[in-house]
């Protein structure tokens, strides 16, 4: 019976089949509702994607507001050589490289260690309401989360208090150059670590008990089991998260470094886009802000390909 | 499983680590909570480290009479919504031809879109479009840039795939059309993959801030993440505090609690709303890992 119902089934694929691999023309036909669902999103696209990419020009341009963006007069490669020629090039490659450094090495393997521990608590309640709790930071603003930031760290606040408890002196952390690295990055792992240790609890699921009771057998301990079974289960994933975060490192986000940011902390927080916005945004240099924006996507997309040839070399697992 | 005694230790461990891991979580949270619930003279002296001290509910009162806010928290409660109806109908309008194995071209335009996640033109050339357009200090300009995502594009078209096929080629013979099986077949088994989709989108229109900051110079239009960057970070808070009889240092204490109460207030509805979807949060994330 069982036969006779799958090939029944078959045949039924078979029918429909060839029209599957009928060229476009058919399927034009056949699905024009389709490609008609699909139209104003492949639009959107066009519009606020790729014609920003072509508009981008306007960095080898000298931008006039009465010529537009295709009449303005071509200048080459004029206003890349002013930004690495300015006081300001290094210090902002350094910011931007030292926060996204700075940033993986403590939030990227937090989330793993997390998510191993989680793995191990056997109260299902505890667990579940351990991960509630860890998660919520994902949900707030990044604007509450510097808010609070700014109530705990000034100099009569939370933290403060607490250092003159204990006999210290009280730290200017939001004004003080040397500290804004530090909070950004331990705030930015209170805010994600719950979030980020999802994706491996999901790889933990696919751990092979019977591995684990072979190990029992064996007299392995619950410390080795984790470093000989559960580890070696994830490590794909943790391997894949760390090229695509290592990716990233020079596309440090704009949100919460510029709501950190103060006149004398500069030093030490002027990062790339928030130094397109003043100069693009604020001072209208349309041309110059452009020039570095695209400089910083160049760098971005170079290294994401570097990294993607990284994965395909160890993982044999790539993005395209 | 029976447990050996160092496999005990490691267990008591374990739990005591993720014990203390939550409370760092929390106490923040509880403390703002405690600090927005108290009198802001216990605050500034340090006196409040768990509960209120001096439990009063001045702040919240003085936060209800703010019109700033009050304004801030219904543009965004429409820019959220409105926003949110786009992303979701323009998701699944994309991941859902996406998803068909006998949509020719669907490698091409699924290349097309990808591609937008790996390199952009940049900041200057978007917002000297959406200038030419006439978009600046409009409603559109807070829902229409960020229409759709493609990674939640990528996160629905597998979930899309995970459907069996076979359903729907029975249904291509019974005749229904592709709208009929994506709108009686597909979406209804879809609805896990959709309720992750609204919590992530509407959050993303809750809290941010950056294309109102771009975009906007109509105080009128602005967002409550906008006003609580006045009220929580640039300290404008001159206008909070509508009666004048009170001395500077009454005035500086009732911005403290101010603080505090706006946190509070402008996160409760994220925070309320997470919990009843986290069971999909898995599915949902998982999902996309796929494909990365």
């Amino acid at each position: 019976m069982a036969n006779i119902n799958i090939s029944s089934k078959k045949t039924g694929v078979t029918k429909v089949k060839p029209e599957r691999f009928k060229p476009l023309k058919k399927s034009l036909k056949r699905n024009f509702d389709l490609y008609l669902l699909i139209a104003p999103v492949l639009i959107y696209f066009l519009v606020f994607h790729y014609f920003p990419m072509y508009g981008v020009q306007i960095a080898f341009k000298n931008f006039n507001a009465s010529l537009g963006i295709w009449g303005s007069p071509w200048v080459g490669f004029d206003h890349f050589e002013r930004f690495f020629n300015s006081f300001f090039f290094w210090r902002l490659i350094l910011n931007t490289l030292g926060i996204g450094l700075y940033t993986l090495a403590l939030a990227f393997p937090i989330p793993i260690i997390i998510a191993l521990m989680l793995n191990e608590a056997r109260n299902a309640k505890f667990k579940k309401f351990v991960q509630t709790v860890i998660y919520a930071p994902h949900f707030l603003s990044t604007v509450v989360v510097v808010g609070m930031l700014l109530l705990f760290l000034k100099p009569d606040g939370l933290l403060n208090q607490l250092i003159i408890l204990f006999g210290g002196e009280p730290i200017y952390f939001i004004t003080e150059p040397s500290w804004f690295k530090t909070i950004y990055v331990f705030s930015e792992v209170w805010q994600t670590m719950g979030w980020s240790s999802i994706i491996y609890l999901a790889a933990l699921t696919a751990v092979d008990k019977q591995l684990h009771e072979a190990a029992v057998i064996d007299g392995a301990n619950r410390l080795q089991r984790i470093w000989h079974i559960n580890i070696p289960t994830i490590m794909p994933t943790i391997v894949i998260l760390f090229i695509l975060n290592a990716g990233t490192v020079m596309s440090v986000g704009f949100e919460k470094v510029f709501l950190m940011q103060n006149s004398l902390n500069m030093s030490a927080s002027d990062v790339i886009s928030t130094y397109v916005y003043r100069s693009g945004i604020l001072e209208a240099q349309y041309s110059f802000s452009a020039a570095i924006g695209l400089f910083n996507s160049v760098i971005n997309f170079i290294l994401l390909v570097m990294v993607n040839y990284f994965a395909k070399k160890a993982n044999q697992t790539s993005l395209w | 499983m029976k447990d050996s005694k160092s496999d005990k230790v490691v267990d008591i461990i374990n739990y005591f680590l993720l014990v203390i891991v939550a409370l760092l979580v929390i106490y923040p949270l509880l403390f703002v909570l405690s600090a927005s619930l108290s009198d802001p003279r216990s605050v500034i002296n340090g006196e409040v480290w768990l509960w209120p001290k001096g439990f009063t509910l001045d702040a919240y009162a003085k936060l209800f009479q703010n019109q700033d806010l009050i304004r801030g928290f219904v543009n965004t409660f429409k820019y959220t919504s409105v926003g949110t109806i786009i992303n979701i109908v323009l998701t699944i309008m994309a991941a859902y031809p996406l998803s068909r194995r006998d949509f020719v071209g669907r490698n091409v335009l699924m290349a097309i879109l990808v591609f937008t996640m790996f390199f952009s033109g940049g900041l200057i050339p978007l917002y000297l479009l959406i200038r030419d357009l006439g978009m600046l200090d409009t409603f559109w300009v807070m829902v229409i840039p960020n229409a759709v995502s493609i990674f939640n594009i990528i996160i629905m078209r597998t979930f899309f795939q995970s459907i069996p096929w076979e359903l729907q080629e029975a249904s291509i013979i019974d005749g229904c059309s592709n709208i009929q099986i994506l709108t009686k077949i597909i979406l209804p088994l879809s609805m896990p993959v959709i309720a992750v989709m609204v919590l992530f989108y509407s959050v993303g229109h809750w809290n941010s801030y950056f294309n109102a900051l771009i975009y906007l110079t109509d105080r009128d239009k602005f967002p409550l993440q906008l006003i609580l960057r006045e009220i929580l970070i640039q300290s404008q808070t001159d206008e909070m505090i509508q009666s004048t009889t009170e001395s500077i240092v009454e005035q500086q204490m009732m911005v403290e609690g101010l603080k505090y109460a706006v946190l509070i207030v402008s996160s409760l509805p994220m925070l309320i709303l997470y919990p009843f979807l986290q069971r999909y949060f898995v599915t949902g994330l998982m999902i996309g890992s796929i494909k990365g």
